[in-house]
C-alpha cells in the first residue's frame, strides 16, 4: 500500500490536486488585493468590512457568485456559451502545469521537484501553447453571447491575442537559443551559472512582459473587455459563477506569467546569497526547499504587484495604437535581439554581449520616433507657408 | 467684435523629448506617482472617513435636524407667528398657536410640529424667525423605523435642543434672549386670561 501511494505518479496526481485546489484561491485573494491596491492608489480604503481588515471579502464574494441566480438569456447558443467559462479556467489552471512554483534541479531523481510536471522538454511551449487558448473562451463567449457588444469585445480580443503572440514568443526565442532548451528547469540551471536574463536581455524581458500584458487582456490591453464602449465586452451577458470563471481564468493567468517572467528572467528560486545552487548530485532538503519557494513567491508577489499598479497608471491603448505597438515595435525589435543571440551563439561569445546590444536596440524606437516627428513637423511647416 | 491679431497667441505644441518617446521611463516615472499614493494612503493618508467608528466634523454652517431653541428661563423661545411655517417651502411646519401664559408674548406655540421627512433642509424656516427660536444643527444621521416617528413635535425639537446646545452654535443666528422682534416690545405688558392657568 505504501509503495502504491509513494509512487511517482500518485505524489505528482496529489501535488496536481493541491495546486488546482490552491490556485483559485489563491486567485480569490488577488481580487481582494487588487481591489485594495485599487483603493490606495485612489486615496481610499478598499474593502475592510468583512472579516479582520476585510480578509473574508474574498470568500463572501465567493458565496455570492454560488449563490446567485444564473442567467442564460434565451437567444445565446447555450452549447459554446455553457463551454466558454469552462474553457478559459481549464486553459489557464493546465498552462500551470509545467510552471516551477518552488526549487527544481536538473537532476531528475531530485525529490523536490515543486512542478506538477516535471522535466517536459518543451516546457515553455506547452505554457504558450495551453495559454494562448484562452483566447478561445473569449472569442467563443463573445461569440454564443449573442449580443453586439460582447462580439466586438471577441472580435478584438481575437486580433490583439494573435497579434501579441508573436512578440511573446519572439522574445523568449534569445533564452532558448542561449540555454539550448526549452526545459524551464535547464532555463533556471542556466541563469545560475550564468546571470539572470533579466540583466542579459532586459529589452526581451520588457517585450515579453508587454506581451504577457496583453495576452492576459490586463490593463493597459483591456480592449476586449472596455467599460466605457462595450459595457462588459466578452462577459457582457454572463453572471454569477461563470462570470467569476472568466475572472478566475484571468487571475490563473496572471499566477502563470508572472511565475513564467520570475523564472525565465528573474532566475526562477534562484537569490544570491539566499538560496544554496546543489552540486551535482546533491539532493535538495526540506528547510532549503522552502526558502526557495518563499524566493519565488516573492518574485512572483513583485510581478503581479507590478502588473495591478500599472493598471491604475497608464491609460488604455486604443486599438490603432495597440496594434501599432505590437506590428511597428515589439515584433521589429524581437527579431533584432533574434538576430544578434543568434550572431553571440554562434559565435560562442559571451552572452553578456547582449546587454549593450538590448540597450541600443530600445532607444532605436524612440530615436525613429523623435526623427519622425520632426519630419512630421517639417511636412506640416511645408504645407501652411504653401497656403 | 473681431478678435484684433495683437490678442491672438499662437502656442506650439510641445515637442516631446527622446524620454517621453521611450515610453519606458515615462511609464516609471508614473508607477512612482501610483506608489506614492499607495503608500501614503497604506501609512494612513487617506481621505476616507469610516463613517460609525470615526464621524465626520461638519462644518458649522451645515443645515442638519432642527431644534426649537429655549431661552434663558428654559422655557420655549418661539411666539407662534407663523412666518417659519409661511415661509416653509416644503410645508412641513405645523403651528397650533394658543395664547401665551407668560407676560412677555403675546402667543406661544401649543404644538409645533415638523414632519422631518418632509423638510427639505433648506434653512428658510431659520432665515424667516424673528426671534431665533427655529435652527438648524449639524446633526445628519437622522433615522427612524417609522414615518410617524419622524414628526418631530414641541417635546422632541426641545430635546435636540437640550441635546445640541452645548455642542454645536449654528453661525447663523444666535442664541441668547428672545430676538429683536420681541426687544422692540419690551414695555408691552400683554394680558392673557388664561395666563394662571396656563403655567
Amino acid at each position: 500500500m505504501w509503495e502504491l501511494l509513494t509512487h511517482p505518479w500518485v505524489i505528482r496526481g496529489i501535488v496536481a490536486l493541491l495546486v488546482l485546489l490552491i490556485v483559485p484561491g489563491i486567485c480569490a485573494y488577488l481580487i481582494f488585493l487588487e481591489r485594495k491596491i485599487a483603493a490606495w492608489t485612489q486615496d481610499r480604503i478598499g474593502p475592510n468590512r468583512v472579516g479582520p481588515w476585510g480578509l473574508l471579502q474574498s470568500i463572501a464574494d465567493g458565496l455570492k457568485f454560488l449563490l446567485k441566480e444564473q442567467v442564460i438569456p434565451t437567444y445565446v447558443n447555450k452549447v459554446l456559451y455553457m463551454l466558454a467559462p469552462g474553457i478559459g479556467v481549464g486553459c489557464a489552471l493546465l498552462a500551470i502545469a509545467v510552471v516551477p512554483f518552488g526549487p527544481t534541479s536538473v537532476n531528475s531523481a531530485d525529490p523536490h521537484q515543486w512542478v506538477i510536471a516535471p522535466g517536459v522538454d518543451i516546457g515553455i511551449l506547452y505554457v504558450f501553447a495551453v495559454g494562448s487558448l484562452t483566447v478561445y473562451a473569449i472569442i467563443l463567449g463573445g461569440w454564443a453571447s449573442n449580443n453586439k457588444y460582447s462580439f466586438i469585445g471577441a472580435l478584438r480580443s481575437s486580433a490583439q491575442v494573435i497579434s501579441y503572440e508573436i512578440p511573446l514568443g519572439m522574445s523568449i526565442l534569445g533564452i532558448i537559443l542561449m540555454v539550448g532548451s526549452m526545459n524551464l528547469e535547464k532555463i533556471i540551471d542556466y541563469q545560475i551559472h550564468h546571470g539572470w536574463f533579466f540583466l542579459i536581455q532586459p529589452l526581451p524581458f520588457l517585450i515579453f512582459f508587454t506581451s504577457a500584458l496583453a495576452e492576459n487582456n490586463r490593463m493597459p490591453f483591456d480592449l476586449p473587455e472596455t467599460e466605457q464602449e462595450l459595457v462588459g465586452g466578452f462577459h457582457t451577458e454572463y453572471s454569477a459563477m461563470k462570470f467569476a470563471m472568466f475572472f478566475l481564468g484571468e487571475y490563473s493567468h496572471m499566477i502563470t506569467i508572472s511565475l513564467l517572467c520570475s523564472v525565465l528572467f528573474l532566475g526562477g528560486w534562484h537569490f544570491p546569497g539566499l538560496t544554496r545552487v546543489l552540486e551535482p548530485g546533491e539532493f535538495e532538503t526540506w528547510g532549503g526547499a522552502i526558502i526557495k519557494f518563499l524566493v519565488l513567491m516573492t518574485k512572483m508577489i513583485l510581478f503581479i504587484c507590478v502588473i495591478m499598479l500599472i493598471r491604475w497608471t497608464i491609460p488604455r491603448f486604443r486599438y490603432d495604437q495597440l496594434m501599432g505597438l505590437a506590428w511597428k515595435v515589439l515584433i521589429p525589435l524581437s527579431l533584432g535581439n533574434l538576430f544578434f543571440a543568434m550572431i553571440v551563439r554562434h559565435f560562442g561569445w559571451s552572452p553578456w554581449l547582449l546587454l549593450p546590444v538590448s540597450i541600443i536596440l530600445f532607444l532605436v524606437p524612440g530615436a525613429v520616433s523623435l526623427w519622425q516627428q520632426d519630419r512630421e513637423e517639417r511636412l506640416l511647416k511645408g504645407k501652411l507657408a504653401g497656403v | 467684435m473681431p478678435i484684433s491679431a495683437n490678442d491672438v497667441k499662437w502656442v506650439e505644441q510641445p515637442k516631446l523629448t527622446l524620454m517621453e518617446k521611450l515610453y519606458v521611463p515615462a511609464i516609471v516615472s508614473g508607477l512612482g506617482t501610483t506608489m506614492r499614493h499607495m503608500f501614503k494612503t497604506m501609512a494612513g493618508g487617506g481621505v476616507t472617513v469610516s463613517f460609525p467608528e470615526e464621524r465626520p466634523v461638519v462644518p458649522p454652517y451645515f443645515k442638519g435636524v432642527h431644534r426649537l431653541n429655549r431661552d434663558e428661563q428654559g422655557r420655549v423661545k418661539c411666539v407662534a407667528c407663523y412666518l417659519c411655517s409661511t415661509a416653509c417651502p416644503a410645508h412641513c411646519i405645523d403651528i397650533v398657536a394658543a395664547p401665551s401664559p407668560w407676560s412677555d408674548r403675546e402667543k406661544y406655540p401649543e404644538t409645533f410640529v415638523i414632519d422631518e421627512l418632509r423638510c427639505i433642509y433648506c434653512g428658510m424656516c431659520e432665515e424667516a424667525c424673528p426671534v431665533d427660536a427655529i435652527e438648524l444643527t449639524t446633526l445628519f444621521d437622522l433615522t427612524g423605523a417609522s414615518r410617524s416617528e419622524m414628526m418631530f413635535d414641541k417635546e422632541k425639537l426641545l430635546s435636540v435642543y437640550d441635546q445640541t446646545k452645548d455642542t454645536t452654535d449654528p453661525i447663523r443666528t444666535s442664541r441668547g434672549k428672545l430676538g429683536p422682534c420681541s426687544e422692540l416690545n419690551e414695555g408691552i405688558k400683554y394680558s392673557n386670561p388664561n395666563r394662571e392657568n396656563a403655567q
